[in-house]
């Protein structure tokens, strides 16, 4: 199983997610250079957080322009793993691949701080090792995280069961006082229809080991390697049956 | 020929005896390219010219083998070299508070990479007065640390803000960077003859120029000092950190510096002198942001996220390639030479021919000294004696003793993944170092009111603050099963 996590100029999070699939959970981690136009045999990708290009013009509005983006973008269409954390998300955006637009935050300031999010749906990639409802307690660190979509289409987005994580309390309340940035819906996570890129706001590579303060991140990477297995082994059974 | 006039040595804040002294030793009066150069590297803040021997009597010796010398310090512990370096940016910061503390960040990280370093942490000590403007100043400089810092991609997991009228009209930004290398990968900035002097980094402009002698080095007047304060491109500092330790990784590079206060003027000089040897340069390769440029504007400029490297001959292509993956500018300048002569060029004339080591030692000056003026002791004698509520309400309402999480939140203080003890949750921050049983505790401490009374035992005082923060860390933490040993390490700066 190999994982790519895309490096574009001024990424900052590529490093801290290969430490994290490398070294804490021991997977086969390529890092990919943003010029990449092949994805060598890569199962999933991650585009990580950071300001690439400086968030020059828009965040993510030049990234998405880079030639790794057009692989990515027929890889995602081939169902593969897709996963957009942070500047990773506003990319996702920029390029069409999810819908909506992040704006800045509604307090004007960068926020860095732990929130807690409400999984709301378990059967997406990065998802199937939660519970529906199960609260996490995640890291954000960003200033344009406010979710927004016109109405008609966030309506699209609501009957399509695309939100997949929503900021709420600790005990998993979707209330204002838990909305860090204004997101319309507390919007903390997002996927296509298809349900295989997810785009999400906060930084589950900074809570996967305990010492950081806490290690719900975890159960995103461990779902994402758990359906990579079950893929594999789905395959190697057809394999097998038609052999 | 060009004579120079006592207006112009004077405007760049030169003192007459540094202006006889220059032509004692030259033997000749300077050109102005050449006595552009000597302003700025013998202000104050490149030359310490009146701090140098005040600063020299302090210890360097302690539990951990010392790296003392080049453009930061730090220690070893075992193979690894922990680096770290405090600088102010206090006028820059007073003038354009967003783009003077911005570009303190973006100076004290390049002096941690400049060792090969990778920078892991930032800390920052504040000071500002009470007035009305001292909150606009405020703001800017909690913006300026907070645009550079998180965009570079390096977190800011410490430090103090403090209030106090004394410093209405003159604020205090320290900042200071923390960074980590192993121990036999630490470059150096010594020259080495034979070899291509390579300019790095971003493009020349004319901000910043005279910075260091115009504004670090004096005080502030009224006239507007804007021009001087220099622009920080943080995406660029970014890309600079890659370029630099990827190139530093294949070994070709023999001597990097990098290039903040009096830019050019400083790298050119002081790694030639360094190494004793010299260099022949042209300034016609330095890549340009304005045209045209004089020769001393180009040695004065101080813009930003720059280097200057000693380049293995032969692998000057190598390097290019490197910084223009990552969008900067590659150029070969020159050579390295053994005549100890820093001979200098633009347009086929020879615009400035002198010796790095007369350049590097500026005479020194005095510090003047004497008691604390008298106006401080009756403040002492009339002390005030409020109520008890009067009191609590008075402590409450002190911005000395509010918690500052609306200033560390806009901090990104968690990238690179390295941040056990977060800001507000202790009076350090805890940083592991990847891959060992090993971590840093980090504080920045000083105490303003006592240092001013007293400057010595306030020194004492912070020192020990400091260290005793340190220390009931490394007991608290000595509780957690993870961390097997906590060292400690001390970087203060007295106010």
């Amino acid at each position: 199983m190999r994982l790519g996590v895309v490096r574009f100029p001024g990424s900052n999070c590529d490093q801290d997610v290969v430490w994290v699939l490398e070294t804490i959970l021991g997977q086969d981690v390529a890092v990919l250079w943003h010029e990449a136009e092949d994805l060598n045999h890569m199962d999933a990708v991650i585009l990580p957080g950071g300001f690439s290009y400086g968030d020059y013009l828009r965040c993510g509005a030049i990234a998405r322009g880079s030639p790794v983006m057009k692989a990515l973008s027929d890889f995602a269409q081939r169902g593969n793993p897709l996963l957009g954390i942070c500047n990773g998300f506003q990319i996702l955006l920029e390029a069409g691949l999810l819908p909506g637009v992040l704006r800045q935050n509604a307090c004007r300031r960068f926020l860095c701080k732990d929130v807690f999010v409400r999984v709301e749906r378990t059967d997406t990639p990065f998802t199937l090792a939660c519970r529906e409802g199960q609260v996490l307690r995640i890291p954000i660190a960003h200033g344009e995280g406010n979710f927004l979509h016109h109405p008609s289409e966030l309506a699209s987005i609501l009957k399509n069961n695309q939100v997949v994580f929503r900021y709420c309390t600790e005990d998993g309340r979707v209330v204002p006082e838990a909305n860090p940035n204004g997101s319309l819906e507390y919007i903390a996570g997002l996927c296509n229809t298809g349900g295989n890129i997810l785009g999400m706001m906060p930084h589950p590579e900074r809570c996967s080991e305990a010492i950081l303060g806490g290690n719900d991140g975890l159960l995103i990477w461990r779902s994402l390697i758990t359906w990579l297995s079950i893929q594999r082994k789905a395959l190697s059974n057809k394999l097998e049956v038609c052999s | 020929m060009l004579v120079i006039t006592e207006t112009q040595w004077r405007s760049l804040g030169l003192l007459e005896p540094e202006y006889r002294e220059i032509i004692s030793r030259q033997g000749r009066e300077p050109s102005p390219t050449e006595l552009a150069m000597y302003s700025v590297e013998w202000s104050e803040h490149c030359g310490y010219s009146r701090s140098r021997s005040a600063i020299k009597s302090l210890p360097r010796q302690g539990r951990y083998p010392v790296l003392v010398g080049q453009d930061a310090g730090g220690i070893v512990w075992d193979d690894l070299a922990i680096l770290f370096k405090v600088e102010s940016h206090n006028h820059p910061s007073q003038v354009q508070p967003r783009h003077g503390a911005a570009t303190g960040v973006g100076g004290i990280i390049r002096d941690i990479l400049a060792n090969g370093a990778r920078p892991i942490a930032l800390l920052d000590s504040l000071r500002f007065g009470t007035d009305p403007d001292s909150y606009r100043i405020l703001q800017g400089v909690v913006d300026g640390i907070q645009f550079y810092g998180n965009c570079v991609g390096v977190p800011t997991v410490g430090g103090e803000t403090c209030f106090h009228p004394g410093y209405n009209g003159n604020c205090l930004v320290n900042v200071m960077c923390i960074g980590l290398a192993p121990r036999d990968k630490l470059a150096t900035a010594r020259a080495v003859p034979g070899h291509s002097v390579m300019y790095l980094g971003s493009r020349t402009g004319r901000d910043g120029i005279g910075g260091c002698s115009v504004l670090a080095s004096q005080d502030l007047g009224e006239a507007d000092k804007r021009p001087s304060v220099q622009i920080g491109d943080p995406f660029a500092g970014k890309c600079l950190i890659e370029a630099t330790l990827e190139a530093i990784a294949t070994g070709h590079i023999l001597a990097v510096k990098d290039m903040g206060a009096a830019g050019l003027t400083c790298t050119t000089s002081e790694m030639s002198a360094e190494g004793n040897c010299g260099m022949a340069l042209s300034l016609d390769t330095v890549p340009l942001r304005e045209h045209p440029m004089a020769p001393y504007e180009i040695m004065m400029s101080e813009s930003q996220e720059r280097m200057l490297a000693v380049v293995r001959k032969g692998k000057e292509q190598l390097i290019s390639e490197i910084f223009h993956k990552w969008g900067l500018e590659a150029e070969v300048m020159g050579i390295t030479t053994e005549r100890p002569v820093l001979e200098i060029s633009h347009k086929g004339s020879i615009v400035a021919e002198l010796s790095p080591e007369n350049l590097t030692s500026p005479p020194m000056r005095d510090l003047p000294t004497g008691p604390p003026k008298p106006r401080l002791l009756p403040d002492i004698v009339n002390l005030m004696h409020p109520s008890p509520s009067e009191a609590l309400l008075r402590l409450l309402g002190s911005p000395n003793l509010c918690g500052k999480h609306w200033i560390y939140e806009q901090y990104d203080h968690m990238v690179q993944v390295n941040t056990v003890v977060r800001p507000g949750e202790g009076d350090a921050a805890v940083l592991r170092i990847k891959g060992t049983q090993k971590a840093i505790a980090a504080t920045f401490d000083g105490n303003s009111r006592y240092t001013l009374l007293d400057p010595h035992r306030g020194g004492v005082l912070a020192v020990a603050e400091a260290a005793r923060i340190v220390e009931d860390l490394k007991t608290r933490l000595k509780q957690v099963d993870s961390i097997d040993d906590v060292q400690v390490f001390l970087d203060v700066n007295p106010d």
